[in-house]
């Protein structure tokens, strides 16, 4: 499953977006460690299985945890994108 | 002193069925941070409900909510299988056997609910506002929840008939009896929105207009919610604001999709959905313990 | 020379008079629905105690929210420009302002000039504003001025979980129900808007000096919160919320 975590407020739409179903492939989990914030975890889903999820205190602040990570100009590629071998990971902005 | 935020608190059990031949009896508890349901399964059906404002304590709020799920009905906590709590203060709920979050509940609800052709959730509940892609067994397929802005949400329209002095069952009604749709409010926050709608009120605008404005307004930020995640046919409903006849045609008219119509009360979904979580997970325990 | 800035705000409208870069009349009033009247009362009165005519404001810049809409004035600037001015001018060694107003909360990187260097917005939500701090006094019943002292009173930190003023404020009456002391509340108040005002700062990068303006200055428990989620003393200029409409009556003198 494809889960948003994040928010949307007066300034706009702010999300993670994780493809589940592709984490679950996964024995590296180099997202989590490879994240500077510890924005990410591995979380049991409802259906049981292993996958990387946003920390429940940072869904709300994301813009602010990510912000480090994306400067206005000549932004790297972004470190948790980077560390996932299948592609599941990707931001809103 | 007249409260028009609230709205009615009810229950519901169907009389015609005697719970007792039953094999399968679970239960649903649905705690969220502005209200609450508890709801019971028989062997796969609707047995009985209650939808009551949440307390400031959540564990008294599911026990309460249970209790009036079972007046009347001459069942007890005892005979029911297994329950499953959801919603915001899940993990508070003492009598429960598992904790499942509202997303998949949700799927699960609206899939009884609506039937096996729904893809696409829509609910919108006291605080925070979800959009859930599911398959036809009710499993989710993609989701996102805004939680973290009133704007949106039900708290967002109880402030708006608070201070319209309207009794929020009938800010939607009211707001469609408007000859023109009127500019949306241009604020997205509910407080400046407010502050927005004050002024056009003193302006003269009558308070149809007004709420037509503010359901507009709402109506479209539901709307980017939605092409977020994505919107796929068939699509439906839940939460108290599937009631707000003023919210949903304004959306429907937006992304130019009919919302399926409701047969069930649409505050039901969470409730719904955990009760029939806990018949799978309460046969899958009666199998094994079977085994041994 | 003798020039004005009007600082049109969401709650308040502010004007300054300025000669050779010295304050001689200033004016607040309720900006209400009718925001250019309020100007031109708060003008009016300016005027009065500065003791001299309007013809003898040689030029008047508008500044703030509703800036198009200002009575008097030739030519408009942003609130960031605007901000970054007014610091700079009487404090030469301010690098980051903090701008806590009704309705919006914005932190300015600038330059020993007062050029803006990088800017970060916080609009259009009340949570992180002084329309946050207004909401929660009615929760708490208490009027808005009493909640900064009371929060100093405060004993213990209380995590708020609610990032909407319109949540948090049935947050605060649940935590009034499970009779949790009112100083306490109020200085979670105050700690989730500095939050959220640090997480601004964060974003463009604060450095020393940190000078804070903006009406919510005043506030002494929003105060002592941000300096302890900064990590350093603010430096709060005399009539902090003025200095928006200073910068634009400096900015009236530039041209």
């Amino acid at each position: 499953m494809k889960a948003h975590y994040g928010y949307k407020d007066g300034s706009g739409d702010w999300f993670i977006i994780i493809d589940t179903d592709k984490c679950v492939e996964c024995d590296d989990r180099g997202c989590v460690p490879a994240c500077p914030w510890d924005v990410l975890e591995i979380i049991l889903d409802d259906y049981d299985d292993e996958v990387c999820a946003v920390v429940e205190d940072q869904r709300k602040k994301i813009k602010y945890s990510c912000a480090p990570c994306k400067p206005d100009r000549d932004r790297p590629p972004l470190p948790c994108v980077a560390a996932c071998p299948y592609d599941a990971l990707e931001h809103s902005w | 002193m007249v409260e028009y935020w609230r709205w009615k608190e009810y229950r519901w059990h169907d009389e015609s069925k005697d719970w007792r031949k039953g094999e399968f009896i679970t239960a649903g508890v649905d705690v969220g941070s502005v209200s609450s349901q508890a709801l019971v399964v028989v062997d796969g059906e609707l047995y009985s409900f209650s939808n009551m404002r949440t307390g400031s304590d959540s564990p008294e709020s599911a026990r309460k909510a249970m209790a009036w799920a079972l007046e009347g009905t001459g069942m007890t906590l005892d005979d029911i299988g297994f329950v499953v709590g959801t919603g915001y203060g899940r993990v508070n709920v003492p009598f429960s056997n598992k904790a499942i979050t509202e997303i998949a509940c949700h799927a699960r609800g609206a899939n009884y609910m609506y039937g096996s052709s729904v893809r696409t959730v829509l609910d919108m509940g006291g605080q925070d506002c979800k959009v859930i892609r599911c398959d036809e067994k009710g499993k989710v397929t993609a989701f996102a929840m805004n939680d973290k802005c009133a704007a949106g949400t039900g708290r967002g329209m109880e402030v708006f008939a608070d201070l319209l002095a309207i009794p929020i069952e009938e800010v939607g009604e009211l707001s469609l009896q408007v000859d023109e749709e009127p500019e949306p409010v241009s604020s997205t926050c509910v407080v400046f929105a407010k502050s927005e709608a004050t002024g056009l009120l003193r302006e003269g605008w009558p308070k149809s207009k007004v709420l037509a404005a503010y359901c507009s307004a709402m109506a479209h930020r539901i709307v980017t919610l939605l092409e977020q995640v994505g919107i796929e046919k068939e699509f439906a409903i839940t939460g108290g604001i599937g009631k707000n006849i003023g919210v949903v045609k304004r959306l429907e008219d937006e992304i130019g999709i009919k919302a399926l119509p409701p047969t069930y009360d649409t505050q039901i979904a969470g409730a719904l959905g955990a009760a029939l979580f806990a018949q799978n997970l309460l046969k899958k325990k009666l199998a094994e313990a079977s085994k041994t | 020379m003798i020039t004005a800035g009007i600082d049109m705000g969401s709650k308040t409208v502010k004007v300054v008079i300025i000669r050779d870069g010295e304050i001689i009349g200033k004016a607040k009033t309720l900006a209400g629905f009718e925001a250019g009247g309020a100007a031109e009362q708060a003008f009016a009165q300016a005027l009065d105690e500065a003791g001299i005519a309007i013809d003898d404001v040689e030029a008047i810049v508008a500044t703030g929210a509703g800036r198009k809409n200002a009575p008097y004035s030739t030519r408009d600037i942003t609130e960031v420009g605007g901000d970054a001015r007014g610091v700079i001018r009487l404090f030469p060694s301010a690098r980051t302002v903090l701008d806590v107003g009704a309705e919006e909360g914005r932190a300015i990187r600038c330059t020993e000039d007062g050029k803006v260097l990088d800017f970060a917005l916080n609009e259009k939500c009340a949570a992180g504003a002084g329309a946050f701090t207004e909401s929660m006094s009615r929760a708490l019943e208490v009027p808005v001025e009493e909640l900064g002292p009371m929060s100093l009173k405060s004993t213990k930190s209380i995590p708020m979980n609610a990032q909407c003023a319109v949540f948090a404020e049935s947050e605060v009456v649940t935590l009034v129900h499970l009779k949790t002391p009112k100083p306490d509340i109020a200085r979670a108040v105050h700690d989730a808007i500095a939050s959220r005002i640090v997480s601004l700062a964060r974003k463009v990068g604060y450095e020393p000096d940190v000078v804070l303006i903006g009406g919510v200055a005043h506030n002494p428990g929003f105060v002592d919160s941000l300096e302890r989620a900064l990590e350093c003393k603010v430096i709060i200029p005399e009539n902090p919320e003025f200095i928006g409409a200073y910068g634009a009556a400096l900015a009236a003198a530039e041209a």
